[in-house]
């Protein structure tokens, strides 16, 4: 398989919620969560999906690999429509497409090992593994995400917030999945080990070829880890490209908005872009008036 | 004579493992009209330095050490005489504002109150003096908004109704506990704006507390870094980005993917490292 | 899947690595709920005094003199005497009610656990297939916990006495039949909340299966509000046996619960006081030490709920 080859190919895809408004008569209102979102993944590529809170991005994420019921349009993995897909067939995708969320201990189960949770997935995928061959392949896990092998029987409180994310990472990783989608998997996590566990996964994406959807709101931490970028705003993808020119020569004005905002760590380019916030303002307040 | 002067203060707490260090040896001085940032990532003890110095404290929390406010001494003080500094004289913004404001309570309701207090207004005059605060934080309508419950706004609205409720009695201090880590960083962008404006208009001085490098560049004069509980580096922020001295701060400015520079990998700074580590 | 005939090299060195692993084990949280239990001195110490109670109830009968059901002739509702070793008098048929009180603290400590065990069992699985399955599987479910709650449990008792005799596996029936419903509610509550949880929705991208994602993280994840449930329902089991019994529904003479002799104790409790005051201690001592566990095991299992 070539390094371009397509893997993924997502095609208007819509994602619509029934709100009970109450009311007399059980009134309801549709929220377009998602509204006729399009793009493509390439083998051992990283897209980012940037938008902020309430764009649609985790809702989008969950829809394409089923976690959640899309409304409407097609979600190609390798040429087969995961919509479509029987409950066996889903199965099996399971073991391809893999999930990190962003609440490090929330996505660890909290009565069960450090070991019984890596081992999960391949205890289901793969039932003919012994335990012994299981317990090597966790301990090589937890070596190749920076923990040591012999934490394997300690449980999810024992462990910090980082050490709880390569516990989701190795996690992800076991089954040797060819997509692995990050759902603000370093949000929530302390500026020094959010750079740490960018690196690793950068480095794991080079030594397993695997392919990753990076979702977050923080678009200077997407640019680095992803070579293209995908801008959500209200559900809708509002720009996409490659990573350099969205950031450098942004189109849309909300990526202009979103780009001028991230606060840079340089006293006097931020003086810079505080003017140029200020110039953005001034511009929407007339342009509204 | 320095608008605040903290020295040597320390906070601990007692826990059923211990004790535990949570602020270990805190100075800083602070001049009238001027900004400080106190930075630090979790742990690190920014936030129990400013409880302890407004009397927050939980009950299992000891505070020593000097805090003097216009030249009085205001730390540990009984809860009546603390209660004649804050929102006074100290006014406090905090992370949340969804739990800060009472969700039962009409803005309108929970801002006259204070002014009733504090300023011995009366209801009219409270209200007018709410509605001129609102729009002094650009929130749009504010004759109207006023009379809306907290739910009714937005996250980042509601963060300006914080910051208009304690600019209300015209404080000389301003302590904001990480104002905009809830927010998107649109909205952030603009509150942070929102306060540099205010800061110049109203004369306040800012104590900033955050983990975010980033919104101190552009917005404080002096910058405190701090780590497991010490000062790690205080200076003068231009000086600070120019030429970081500690080691810990040269680690948390290169750990930061930024839009200005693209490297190749992000240098991180872990706790092993620190634990050798010695102050600037 | 590389490697997985065993012969890949990787393997083998992390293999031969195991071997001399040394992995301590982890601090499970149940470990942490015991000690946390441990400190809390009122719960220690109704621990130890049920431990005493069911201890004295099951061997205690071996070192009595009297059995439950003797008479003793020359001994006919007399207060207590030491000299005849009836050390709690005797009642009206003259028999020793020492023996008595155990032999009826052991009915309704069987009682008690047996019916507690069947309604956690159904009332946990009932309750978290229907949490977790909702919509229509959970409405139907729910419906029919409606329905029997509704009964008045009386007359499902009485019918049962009718269709099948008087009989005490009819107890455990009849009590276990409404308590399950409680704790079906319960559980089911508490699963809406757990299937929420990241972990759960991890699970399933992982590709488990529903009824794995139920028994190895939801049904794990329940056992504080379903210990601390089941205890604090066990004085609520006793109370409902000693009603049944009382109302002649349950235990059947010779044998005895400590509600049929509080029944049969009441009406004489000013001439025959000793009839009354042991099986009532038993029964108040047994309550209380129940009701100081169940808000220690609150305390333990979420310490933020002080």
């Amino acid at each position: 398989m070539s390094e371009k080859d397509v893997i993924l190919e997502v095609r208007n895809l819509s994602v619509h919620f029934d709100i009970p408004t109450g009311g007399l008569f059980g009134g309801h209102k549709v929220l377009k969560a998602v509204k006729d979102v399009s793009f493509d993944l390439h083998a051992g590529e990283t897209l980012g999906i940037v938008g902020e809170s309430g764009c649609g991005k985790s809702t989008l994420s969950r829809a394409i690999i089923r976690l959640i019921h899309a409304t409407e349009g097609e979600s190609l993995w390798m040429g087969k429509d995961i919509l479509k897909m029987s409950p066996k067939e889903l199965i099996g995708l399971r073991k391809d497409i893999q999930m990190i969320f962003q609440d490090p201990l929330a996505s660890l189960n909290p009565r069960m090992t450090a070991g019984a949770i890596i081992a999960e997935p391949l205890k289901i995928h793969y039932p003919e593994v012994t335990k012994a061959e299981r317990t090597v392949r966790v301990a090589e896990m937890m070596e190749k995400v920076g923990l040591t092998a012999n934490m394997i029987n300690k449980y999810p409180h024992e462990f910090s917030g980082g050490q709880c994310q390569r516990i989701g990472i190795a996690r992800a990783l076991i089954t040797r999945p060819k997509l692995i989608v990050c759902d603000e998997a370093v949000s929530a996590l302390d500026v020094s080990v959010q750079a740490q566990v960018i690196n690793l996964l950068m480095d794991l994406q080079k030594e397993f070829g695997v392919s990753l959807l990076f979702i977050a709101h923080d678009i200077a931490v997407v640019r680095h880890i992803a070579q293209r970028i995908m801008v959500l705003y209200f559900g809708e993808v509002v720009e996409i490209g490659e990573s350099e020119q969205v950031v450098m020569e942004p189109r849309h004005d909300y990526t202009k908005k979103l780009i001028a905002s991230v606060p840079v760590p340089d006293p006097k380019e931020e003086m810079k872009r505080r003017e140029e916030r200020r110039r953005l303002r001034r511009e929407a307040a007339a342009a509204a008036a | 004579m320095a608008l605040l002067e903290v020295k040597n203060l320390k906070v601990d707490f007692e826990t059923n493992d211990g004790v535990v260090h949570a602020v270990r040896d805190l100075s800083y001085t602070l001049e009238k009209g001027k900004t400080l940032a106190i930075v630090g990532e979790s742990g690190s003890g920014k936030t129990q330095g400013a409880f302890a110095l407004m009397g927050l404290l939980p009950k299992n929390g000891r505070a020593t050490g000097s805090v003097r406010f216009d030249g009085k001494e205001i730390l540990n003080l009984p809860l009546r005489q603390i209660n004649e500094y804050r929102a006074a004289r100290i006014g406090i913004i905090f992370q949340d504002p969804m739990t800060s404001l009472n969700p039962y309570l009409r803005i309108s309701r929970q801002m006259t109150e204070v002014l009733e207090r504090h300023k011995g207004m009366n209801h009219s005059q409270a209200l007018a003096e709410s509605v001129r605060f609102l729009d002094a934080v650009r929130i749009p309508d504010a004759k109207n908004r006023v009379h809306m419950y907290p739910h009714e706004f937005s996250g980042g609205m509601r963060q300006r109704v914080m910051i208009a409720m304690s600019l209300l009695c015209g404080p000389e201090l301003l302590i904001a506990d990480e104002p905009t880590t809830a927010l998107d960083v649109t909205v952030q962008a603009e509150i942070i704006d929102l306060l540099v404006d205010l800061q110049e208009d109203f004369g306040a001085s800012i104590i900033l507390i955050t983990h975010d490098l980033g919104i101190v560049a552009g917005t404080c004069e002096d910058t405190l870094v701090m780590f497991n509980g010490e000062v790690m580096e205080y200076r003068k922020t231009d000086e600070l980005f120019a030429n970081p001295n500690h080691p810990y701060t040269q680690g948390l400015l290169s750990a930061v993917p930024r839009l200005d520079k693209k490297v190749e990998r992000l240098s991180t700074v872990s706790y092993e490292f620190m634990a050798g580590a010695h102050k600037a | 899947m590389p490697g997985i005939t065993g012969k890949d090299q990787v393997l083998s060195t992390y293999a031969d690595k195991l071997s001399v692993l040394d992995a301590p084990k982890g601090r499970s949280l149940t470990q942490d709920a015991l000690r946390r239990l441990t400190r809390n001195k009122a719960a220690v110490l109704s621990i130890g005094m049920l431990v005493l109670i069911v201890l004295v109830a099951f061997i205690g009968p071996y070192f009595v003199p009297w059995g439950y059901s003797e008479v003793d002739w020359s001994n006919i509702r007399k207060p207590p005497n030491f000299e005849a070793q009836h050390y709690l008098g005797t009642d009206q048929n003259g028999r020793d009610m020492l023996a008595r009180v155990l032999q009826g603290t052991q009915m309704s400590l069987i009682v008690a656990a047996v019916a507690t065990l069947v309604s956690v069992f159904i009332g946990v699985i009932y309750g978290a297939v229907a949490g977790y399955f909702g919509g229509r599987v959970d409405a139907i479910m729910m419906r029919i916990v409606d329905v029997m709650y509704a009964l008045p449990y009386i007359l499902f008792v009485i019918i049962l006495v009718v269709m099948f005799g008087r009989n005490p596996v009819l107890l455990f029936v009849g009590i276990g039949a409404i308590e399950w419903l409680t704790m079906a509610r319960i559980v089911r509550g508490q699963t809406l909340t757990l299937k929420e949880r990241e972990f759960v929705e991890a699970a399933r991208a992982s590709g488990a299966k529903p009824f794995t994602i139920i028994l190895r993280h939801i049904v794990p994840n329940l056992t504080g509000p379903v210990v601390i449930y089941a205890t604090l329902t066990i004085p609520e089991i006793i109370i409902a046996e000693s009603f049944l019994s009382y109302l002649g529904l349950g235990v059947q003479e010779p044998q005895t619960s400590l509600g049929t002799l509080i029944s049969a104790g009441a009406p004489v409790a000013e001439v025959m006081p000793w009839l009354l005051l042991a099986p009532a201690a038993v029964l108040v001592t047994m309550l209380f030490c129940l009701t100081y566990v169940g808000d220690g095991l609150r305390d333990a299992l979420d310490p933020k709920d002080r």
